[in-house]
Formats: C-alpha cells, structure tokens, sequence
C-alpha cells in the first residue's frame, strides 16, 4: 500500500512528547511492545512523522528503518496528518454491493480532493476503510466517531454541509 | 430483585444508531419516575438482528422494540413501564399478533437457528462476570481443571468433531494435540481476532457480546496443550470489543479465574490482549505471529508448524474466535452433544454474517447442512425491492461465489469446496440482479493486490497483472485472449504463492469465471455491462416519446452534455457524458435510460 508523506513542519508540543516518553519508558524493555508504542503515539500526535519515529527508534532502541517498516506496512499508521474531520468510507464487501463507491465519489467532488487527501485548509480528509463491522447499517461512513449509516449518494452534500459551517 | 429488565443492544450496528443514548436517557427518565429500582437496565450484545437497530427487548413480557430512537424513550418508560401498556408502533411486526407477544424464537429469523457460539450474545451483560457464571460460565473451566487430565480434554473436542472456524476448516482437536506432544519450556495459546474479511462481523460480535467464553476457552486450551500465557490479537477497528475484553480478563484475574493456581488445581494462565493495526495478512497464523512479535506481518514458510515453532519460537496452537467459543459448551455437554449437530464430516453450527442485498441483515448461527435457499429466504427474508437473487459471496476475498442454481447445497466445508467455493470465516454478502460479477471480482482482487504483503511474486506481481486484465475487461478493451491469460495466471498464483492469502486471491475472479462467463463475454464480446455497474461500458440516452422537455436534467448536468429546446426532447452528447447519471436521477418521466 503507498502511503503518502507529509510535507507539513512538524508541529509537536512538549506535552505531547512527555507523553510519549512515558509511554516508550514503560514499554522499553520488551520489543514486541513495538506496535503498541506506535499505536500510543499515533493516539496522542494523530500521525507519525519521521520526528516522532525517531524519537521511537531511540527510545526503544529498535533502528529507525525498522520502525519505519512496521509504519509503512500497516494500514492504521498514518504518515499525513488527518483534518479535523476526517471521513472515512467503509469499502467492505457488505457496504460496496450497496453502493459506498458513489458515496466516496460525491464526497471527492464535493471537496475537490481525492481519497487519502487532506483539503489545503485542513478542515476534512477523506479515506476509504475496510468494514467496520457495521454491515447492518450498509453502506456506511463515519466522521470522525460519529457513524452514518444506510446512505445513498445524496445525503453526502447534506452531511458535509453539517461540518462546513 | 427488579420487577422488569429492559436489555438494549450495545454491538457495533446498534451503537453506531446512538443505544448509548437511548441507555442514557432510559437510565434518566426511570430515574425522574422514581423507578431505578424497579427496572434495570442492561446493555448486552448483539442480538444478531442489525437491520432492525437498535433492538430493545423489555422482560418479563419478552416485549421486542426494533428500530427505537432516544425521543420513543419517555413514551416506553410511561406507557410500558409505568402503566404496562405497550407501545405496539415500536414492536417488531413478527412478534405480535393481535393482543399476543409471540416468543422471539418463534420468529422466521430465529426459529431455524441454533445458537451455540452466540449462545449469550444478547442475552447477559458482557462486563458482568456474574452474569456470564450464571449462565454456566466457567464451570467447563472448573470440568477440566478438576476432573479431567489434558489428554482427556483433547479427545473430547477430537471426538467433538470441531473444526477450525477461521476458514480452514482443520480439527480442532488434532491441533491441540500437535502442540500438546511437544515439549518446551514454554508454550503459547493464541486467539485470532484479527477479522480481516470485509463484511464478516461474527468474531467482533462473539468478543463484543461474550468475552468471558474467550477467557473460558483459551484457558481451557492452555490446559490442555500446556502452555501457561495466551494473546489475543484483535483488530484496532474493533474498540468496544477491546474495552469488553479487557475488562474481562480483568475481572476473571480479580476472580481467580485467570493467573496462578487456577482453582486450586496447581495450573497457571495468564491472558494478553495486542492490537492488530489493518493488515489483512495477519490472519494467517504466521503473520498473526510475527505481528505480534512487533515486526511488519509478513508470513513464513511451514514447515514448522506453529505447533513446533509458533509464537517467540515456542509452540503454539491458534484457533479463531468462534472455534473458541465454541469449547466451554463441548468441554461442559461431551462431544456428543456437539458432533450429534450438523454433518457427518462438519459437526456443529456456523455463525454467518448476513449482508448486502438482504432483507434481515445481521448474525445468524445454523447448524451445518442447513441450505443456502433457508439461510437467504426463510431466515434472511429473502432479497428486498422484489429483486432477484443472483449470487452469494462466502468466504471473502478468499472465496467465491454460490450462483442460484447451486441454492439448495447444504453448507459445510467439503460441499462449498466442491463447488469450488469456500466456508471462510463466515461472511456471507447477497447480491442481486443489478450487482455485475465482473466487478465484484474486480473488487476482491483490488483488495488483495492492495494487501498483499508483497513477500512472495506470485502473489505481489500476479495479482497485479490479473488486477490489469479486469480493468481492461471492464474498460472494454479486452479479447477473448485475455480471459485465457487471467484463468492461467489465476492458477499460476494459487500453485506458487507462499501464504493462505496468495493461494486464495485468485478464487473469486475463478469462482465468477466457473458460474458468470456470460458476463466476462458480454464485457469482452458485445462491450455490454448486463447488469449496468461498468461505467465505461454504459451509455445513457433520452427516449424522445417520454421527454416532455422540462430542462431539469441539461440543468442539473455538470458537464453540459445535454441540449434541446423547452417542451422538446433532449438530446444527450455521449463525448461530452461522464455518466455520473444525475440526469437519470432528476428525470421525472423516467425519459432517461442507461445501457
């Protein structure tokens, strides 16, 4: 999977880094916490740049490239920053029969982005996912953690409308 | 003691339409009644029913509420609670007739099924351990431990007849018994949680609505096979059956349940939880491993097994969730009780994931043998809209299809092989008449090269070159040529891949292949979509005898493709078109048609 790399300066607090530096101190001595470590920082900075890859790197002592590795490999690591709403289509076999691709195609016109983009103001991002779990409510997206279901291709304008205001 | 209980489900579909809420606001408007001790409230698991969410069920009456909203809460509590009238708009329409409230059990969707696996889903209070002990749990835990060696427990779930409900469908208990007879130092049990199959939700549901059977089951396992710690990997998608889980481990550590001498009995057992991060390799038992290791999931040669070298290089048994869940009952009623259900050769039950094109979407469990045409019309009301049934899709990205002719097969793993088909983990999506099959390969295989670990060739490169032909079929650009080089290259890559992944990517573009040929040779041939989804092979025009000459749709076309003078019939520019089809959506006279 191609993962896009961000170009935005990193922006990270030292609060946030504290944070952090716990997390790996408690972590340290046992590698397969590798994963987990990530997961932990990705929670408190919403992405993992290269600065905080590193500061896993060196405080795991796992090499850089391996970490890197691991980040590249899984879908959930995210190497962009997400925006302040980011929606996520489920593409899962359950909401595809059901049309989620005209659902991912309106909200791509409507912001003028495409999947795995953010809009220059940061405001939204969008992403396709892999079922989650909902299939009841087929086809589905969600906004951030609020989870839409039961869709057809005219309710996005509507729903995108919410959160542009 | 409460005069009334009203269980709201709390699994992913129900929460995702706000249950939480309607909790909240049950739990304070009992409260501004005075009735907080006269009526509890519990949040259980999935009822299996999703398409009805969120599902309430008020007890004693048995009273089944679908599809209730937080502002339908205050007239429950007045009229049903207070002054014990129900509410009849609320009630499902299958469970009443006339003044009677008829047993859920009774109804199509659940009377056909036998629920073992989700016997307490929707039932208890996941986060109580009390509640899950009082319906027998850990009592199979206790069987084992205090009255059974490992030797016996193996032969029981040998003679079971259980076998492996990932997808595999290899005996349970002949996978114990290769890690039991192998001595090491230490020893792994491992549960597979990581549900990678898009449109399967049966493990999430098990962990969501039953966690302790988990706790149960591993421990059991862990017995059995000698091994003294276990992990549980489970997708980060999944957050309330992770909090469910934890909670749950807790609480059985705080009970004595988990941890050291285990009821007295000198065994040790301790469970940990890791978090799969969205890789659909990781489950396949050996990039399950390596990830949990920390490393990226990349799967491994066997041999050796993981019941030789498994987990930290120790060895290991894995079962998925549901083959877990299914232990404590066969440990607690004997192998009888199990391998008396279902088929000769595929004992038991299978928990299926309704979805798509369905009436009742949602989570049923049949006993094996049951036939695709009770599953999709008895149980799950048939195809909506009057539409018709065209295919159902097993076993994921890693099965295919079952076309209608082949409707009354009896489900169970050699059948669906036979077919050329797959039991997988269960999902099973319904797809009717304007579903093309073309795409839906399309669609698999473009998950497949997505998540392609990209270890082995066959399977990075293959899929990519079938991925190629499929688009060109679709584009309209391919020769009959092509279909010949995609079957190939299909068996080429199940032959040579390394993994489960590799060697299965390629069934669903066979399976269509096999039972929809009609469909590739009118993509290739006639450069026709039958079913209408091929964008590129679709073309849309206005019937001049319906167009009344409104102008809505050269309004509303983005492109300006369509032109005509008012109250004369428009015409459409097929160069100009990108068939986004908004003017077959604005049309008030059903002018427009697309073919």
């Amino acid at each position: 999977m191609l993962k896009k790399i961000s170009k935005i300066p990193f922006k990270g607090t030292p609060e946030q880094e504290a944070q952090l530096r716990a997390v790996i101190e408690e972590c340290k001595d046992d590698k397969s916490m590798l994963m987990h470590v990530m997961q932990q920082a990705q929670a408190i900075y919403g992405y993992l740049p290269f600065e905080v890859q590193t500061m896993i790197a060196d405080g795991m002592n796992i090499p850089l490239e391996k970490v890197y590795g691991v980040s590249t490999f899984y879908a959930q690591f995210a190497l962009s920053p997400k925006g302040e709403y980011n929606i996520s289509v489920c593409l899962g076999t359950a909401c595809y029969v059901k049309g989620a691709q005209d659902l991912i195609d309106r909200i791509c016109e409507n912001l003028g982005i495409s999947a795995g983009e953010c809009t220059d103001d940061g405001k939204f991002s969008v992403e396709a996912c892999r079922c989650i779990g909902a299939c009841g409510l087929a086809p589905v997206l969600t906004v951030n953690d609020e989870v839409y279901g039961k869709l057809v291709a005219d309710d996005i304008d509507g729903i995108l409308a919410k959160y542009k205001a | 003691m409460y005069r009334s209980h009203v269980l709201v489900c709390g699994g992913t579909g129900c929460t995702s339409s706000h249950s939480s809420e309607i909790i909240e606001a049950l739990e304070s408007e009992l409260k501004a009644k005075g009735l907080e001790n006269e009526i509890k409230v519990i949040k259980t698991g999935c009822f299996g029913l999703c398409a009805l969410g969120p599902i309430m069920i008020v007890y004693p009456e048995g009273c089944f509420y679908s599809e209730v909203k937080v502002e339908d809460v205050p007239e429950i509590v007045e009229e049903h609670l207070l002054k014990g009238r129900m509410v009849k708009r609320l009630i499902y329409d299958e469970t009443i007739t006339k003044d009677e409230i008829k047993p859920l059990s009774e109804t199509n969707f659940y009377k056909k099924q036998n629920r073992i696996a989700l016997r307490n889903c929707g039932v208890i209070d996941p986060e109580s351990i009390e509640e899950y002990i009082a319906m027998d749990g850990y009592q199979a835990l206790a069987k084992a431990l205090t009255e059974m060696t490992p030797e016996e427990v193996i032969q029981v779930v040998k003679d079971s007849g259980l076998r492996g409900r990932g997808g595999g469908g290899f005996p349970t208990g002949l996978k114990w018994s290769f890690t039991a007879k192998n001595a090491a130092d230490q020893k792994y049990v491992v549960c597979n949680a990581d549900e990678g199959d898009p449109g399967a939700f049966m493990d999430r549901s098990v962990l969501e609505g039953d966690p302790h059977c988990i706790v149960e089951a591993m421990t059991i396992c862990g017995y059995a096979t000698g091994a003294t710690e276990g992990y549980v990997y489970v997708r980060a998608e999944y957050p309330i059956a992770v909090n469910r889980l934890d909670k749950a481990i807790k609480d059985a550590r705080e009970n004595g349940l988990l941890g050291k001498n285990i009821f007295n009995s000198g065994f040790d057992f301790d469970l940990h939880i890791r978090l799969g991060a969205g890789a659909f390799v990781c489950g396949e038992e050996t990039a399950l491993m390596t990830s949990i290791e920390g490393n990226r999931g990349e799967p491994r040669p066997r041999p050796p097994y993981p019941a030789v070298k498994g987990l930290f290089g120790k060895p290991t048994t894995e079962n998925n969730v549901e083959t877990f869940a299914n232990i404590p009952q066969i440990i607690l009623n004997g192998a009888e009780f199990f391998s008396s259900m279902g088929t000769e050769k595929s004992a038991g039950t299978k928990v299926f994931a309704l979805g798509g094109k369905i009436n009742n979407t949602g989570l049923v469990e049949v006993p094996m043998g049951t036939t695709l045409r009770e599953v999709i019309e008895d149980i799950g009301g048939g195809i909506p809209n009057g539409k018709k049934f065209k295919a159902a899709q097993t076993g994921g990205p890693s099965g295919g299809c079952i076309p209608a002719s082949l409707m009354d097969t009896p489900i169970d793993y050699d059948n669906l092989t036979a077919i050329g088909c797959m039991m997988g983990s269960g999902g099973l999506i319904v797809m009717d008449e304007d579903n093309c099959m073309v795409d839906i390969a399309k669609f698999f295989l473009d998950f497949t090269v997505d998540e392609s670990c990209g270890k082995c060739t066959p399977c990075r490169i293959g899929t990519k070159r079938m991925m190629e032909i499929l688009e060109k079929i679709t584009d309209g650009k391919a020769t009959l040529a092509d279909l010949d080089e995609l079957e190939k290259l299909a068996y080429y890559i199940k032959e040579n891949s390394l993994c489960g992944l590799g060697q299965t990517a390629p069934n669903p573009v066979l399976a269509t292949l096999r039972f929809f040929k009609d469909e590739y040779i009118a993509h290739i041939v006639d450069k026709k979509c039958p079913a209408g989804v091929c964008k590129a092979l679709l073309s849309y025009t206005i019937e001049a005898d319906k167009c009344k000459g409104c102008t809505l749709c050269s309004r509303k076309c983005p492109v300006g493709a369509i032109s005509g003078a008012v109250k004369e019939a428009h015409t459409i520019d097929t160069s100009k078109c990108i068939k986004c089809g908004v003017c077959m959506d604005s049309c008030k006279f059903g002018a427009i048609i697309k073919k």
